[in-house]
């Protein structure tokens, strides 16, 4: 047997947060010293009564940590995520128990699906009540097990510390995850003799593996030889701050990169060696040259259905080189011939040297051709209509230009996410936010929200669906309430567009239950004190994308668009990628 | 092919770390036929054996998956003639019995015990592989056996030894003190 790679060093890091003398206070003011000791100024959440001790206890430290009060603590997990992935710090949440802790399961799998750091504290009755259907109890910790990357449940006020030391720890460190520290509300009033002393390793756990040079230096032998090598970058890259890496390796041997959904950002989109994205409504070239290139080049990223379409026919003819921070995805989906089980950054900065220069210009030509292809068939009508109803991408288009692409784009799901993946172009790394792996609707808008108070100094454009706005919009609220000053785009087609779209093309244009009779979407926004327009005339879009930008603070623009359009290319779901369809 | 396999995994001692494995099986749609967990010779790491009919390209994914879990150390899958395991069963006959014919020669052949007996019924106990326990229930039914209870499996693996030096380093390393 193998033993599970090295134990981890000590970081210097953990000492600086580590408090000095201890001292007797309550278990909630320990859970709110514990987040300051974590470097945590800012709170997404709810309170309810299994909470109370601690919002109370928050009340004394106002000045210190910056609670957000959602509308739904559904919001308040996105928000989190939205928090984490512009701003870089891991975002915390507050629930209470029963219907607040439930209220967090979907974003809860939504990060656990996307890789995204959280740390969520819910309240929960007293330990004496465990178990006997309380009011209010629910077994949080049985419900989230499945989908949190750890959680523990508190019944003492000196275990406080302990747990949530662990849970920062757990939440960032390796492949990244969300965690729950579920306190009964006689740890949050009872006293303990406080001392806080940050996690930087648990026996059982090995996040970062230790790189293997051997598998490197195979790899590396692999791309040498290849002579249409191809790389796919993913989320990994960005998790791992590979992005300056990614380029090099890129660039050294010219090697086309695709991106998957995630991994948008990684790699800037007007870089001559980026090719597109990959995916069911991916780039066209990207998906083909899948089933050509003898030597793929994975990292970062996990082989979603998404991207592989049908598995049996899924690069036959390629080596599969797989950078992998998580040893569960090695092979999990795909066969790796070459598997480095490792941090992207480091293995790509151990791989560089070993990399020879070479230039593969025909090959990337095939992309282009292919590109050209797209561009006749789909994109330019796509992007510069002259008649008809406004167009999705258009108005991505415009938001793209005005916005220089340096905005941190935060989608929604469905036709407009696809729409706005395809065609914003993207220039800095983590500019990207959506709900990947699980694609839950209603995620950009409280998602959208935390960006915007992670990365202030950021644009923050939401672009949402009329069907997605209309599952947190509530969230208006706390917009409003908190000031935050993002921009809302509403592509109302007045449809849930993307069901619509596979109702017509597999389900012989039965449209069952998508159609949308839709509320007012300005006013509503005139309700929470947003300022809004709608347009629904190409004459004026481009003057109201400035206009929302251009105005102070939150604001939202409906643009009613094409109802019936649909998103090209497609991938059939299930079907191999030489079954994509350009029309 | 399916088959039965044995998978062992180490663990720490945590609340609610038999859940956390075995949804991973059900998420899988995989039966666990037995499940056998007991402290180690490490104080405080803990050793579960789960017998299933899976195959092994499977069982190496949920493995990877469990190994995943913040408070586990290893998992493994193993073939059958990776472990040397034992599975224990107990018969509860009618006392009756006794008196019938061969049911000397099958407590004999079995290397059966005899744990306790009462004017109305005795229990024997057996230790052996499934076909085994199963071969002498088979042999007792006409007797009037009452009950048969089998546990779980014990298995120890031919080549852990670097493994289990490792554990015994590990068990050097402080574990959190968390309450469960
Ligand atoms: C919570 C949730 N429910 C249902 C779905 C299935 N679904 C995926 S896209 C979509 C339609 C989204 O409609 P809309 O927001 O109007 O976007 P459009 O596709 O029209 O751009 C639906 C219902 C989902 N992804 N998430
Ligand atoms: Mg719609």
């Amino acid at each position: 047997m193998q033993q599970k790679d090295v134990l981890p060093m000590k970081s210097e890091d953990s000492d600086k947060r580590t408090a000095a003398a201890p001292e007797i206070i309550t278990g909630a003011e320990a859970v709110i010293r514990s987040l300051i000791a974590e470097d945590v100024d800012t709170i997404f959440g709810y309170p309810g009564g299994a909470i109370m001790p601690i919002y109370d206890a928050l009340y004394d430290f106002q000045d210190k940590v910056h609670h957000i009060l959602v509308r739904h603590e559904q919001g308040a997990t996105h928000a989190a995520q939205g928090y984490t992935r512009a701003g870089g710090k891991t975002g915390v949440v507050f629930a209470t128990s029963g219907p607040g802790a439930t209220n967090l399961v979907t974003g809860l799998a939504d990060a656990y699906m996307d890789s995204t750091p959280m740390v969520c504290i819910t309240g929960q009755v007293a330990a004496v009540l465990l178990g006997t259907d309380a009011f209010q109890e629910t077994d949080v910790i049985g419900i989230t097990t499945p989908i949190t990357k750890w959680n523990i449940q508190v019944t003492r006020p000196e275990d406080i510390p302990g747990a949530i030391a662990k849970a920062f720890y757990v939440a960032k460190s390796g492949r990244p995850g969300p965690v729950l520290v579920d306190i009964t509300k006689n740890a949050q009033v009872g006293k303990l003799d406080f001392q806080y002393k940050a996690c930087d390793y648990i026996r059982s756990y090995k996040p970062v593996p230790v790189l293997d040079i051997e598998q490197v230096k195979k790899a590396a032998e692999v791309i040498n030889s290849a002579k249409k090598p191809y790389i796919l970058a993913g989320h990994g890259i960005l998790i791992s701050g590979a992005e300056k890496e990614l380029v090099a390796l890129s660039e050294k041997a010219q090697i086309p990169v695709a991106s998957t959904l995630l991994g948008l950002s990684a790699m800037s989109t007007s870089h001559a060696n980026y090719v597109g994205m990959l995916g069911m409504h991916g780039n066209y070239g990207p998906n083909i040259n899948t089933l050509e290139a003898d030597v793929i080049i994975a990292i970062g990223m996990r082989f979603d259905d998404r991207v592989t379409g049908e598995v049996a026919s899924y690069a036959r003819q390629a080596k599969i080189i797989h950078f992998e921070i998580d040893k569960a995805e090695i092979n999990k989906i795909i066969n790796a011939d070459v598997a480095v089980h490792a941090d992207a950054k480091e293995a790509l900065t151990a791989l560089l040297p070993l990399i020879n220069k070479a230039d593969h210009a025909e090959w990337l030509e095939t992309f282009r051709a292919a590109d050209r292809k797209e561009e006749e068939m789909v994109t330019k009508k796509e992007l510069y209509p002259t008649e008809g109803q406004l167009k999705m991408a258009e108005v991505v288009r415009l938001i793209s230009e005005q916005t220089d692409g340096r905005a941190i784009l935060v989608t929604d799901v469905g036709q407009h996410q696809m729409i706005a993946s395809r065609y914003y172009r993207f220039k800095d790394p983590n500019t990207n936010i959506t709900s990947g792996g699980m694609g839950t609707m209603g995620f950009s808008l409280p998602a959208a929200m935390g960006a915007k108070v992670g990365a202030p100094d950021k644009t923050v454009v939401a672009v949402i669906g009329d069907g997605c706005f209309q599952m947190t919009l509530q969230e208006l609220g706390t917009i409003y309430q908190t000031q935050i000053g993002v921009k809302i785009v509403i592509l109302n087609n007045n449809f849930l567009g993307m069901v619509r779209q596979w109702q017509q093309l597999f389900f012989d244009k039965r449209y069952s239950s998508t159609e949308m009779i839709n509320p007012d979407f300005v006013q509503i926004a005139k309700g929470f004190y947003v300022p809004g327009r709608k347009v629904t005339e190409r004459s004026e879009i481009a003057a109201a994308v400035k206009e929302m930008l251009d105005t102070p603070g939150a604001y939202l623009l409906e643009v009613v668009v094409e109802q019936e359009d649909n998103v090209f290319p497609m991938v059939p779901a299930g079907a191999p990628l030489s079954a994509i369809r350009l029309a | 092919m399916q088959k039965e396999y044995t998978v062992t995994v180490y663990t720490e001692d945590r609340i609610g770390i038999t859940n956390r494995i075995t949804v991973i099986f059900t998420r899988r749609g995989i039966n666990i036929t037995s499940l056998t967990t007991a402290e180690t010779e490490v104080p405080g790491v803990y050793k579960f054996v789960i017998t299933v009919l899976s195959t092994r390209d499977l069982l190496e994914k949920v493995v990877g998956q469990i190994e995943r879990l913040i408070e586990i150390h290893r998992a493994f899958v193993h073939e059958e003639d990776e472990v040397v395991y034992q599975e224990l069963a107990l018969y509860k006959i009618s006392t009756k019995a006794l008196h019938q014919g061969d049911i000397e020669k099958i407590i004999r052949d079995n290397n059966a015990r005899i744990l306790t007996i009462t004017p109305d019924y005795f229990v024997l106990e057996k230790t052996g592989h499934q076909q085994e326990l199963i071969g002498m229930l088979q042999k007792l039914e006409p007797y009037g056996l009452i009950e048969y209870t089998k546990s779980g499996r014990v298995a120890i693996v031919k080549w852990s030894r670097r493994f289990h030096e490792h554990l015994k380093d590990l068990s050097l390393q402080e574990a959190d003190n968390l309450k469960d």
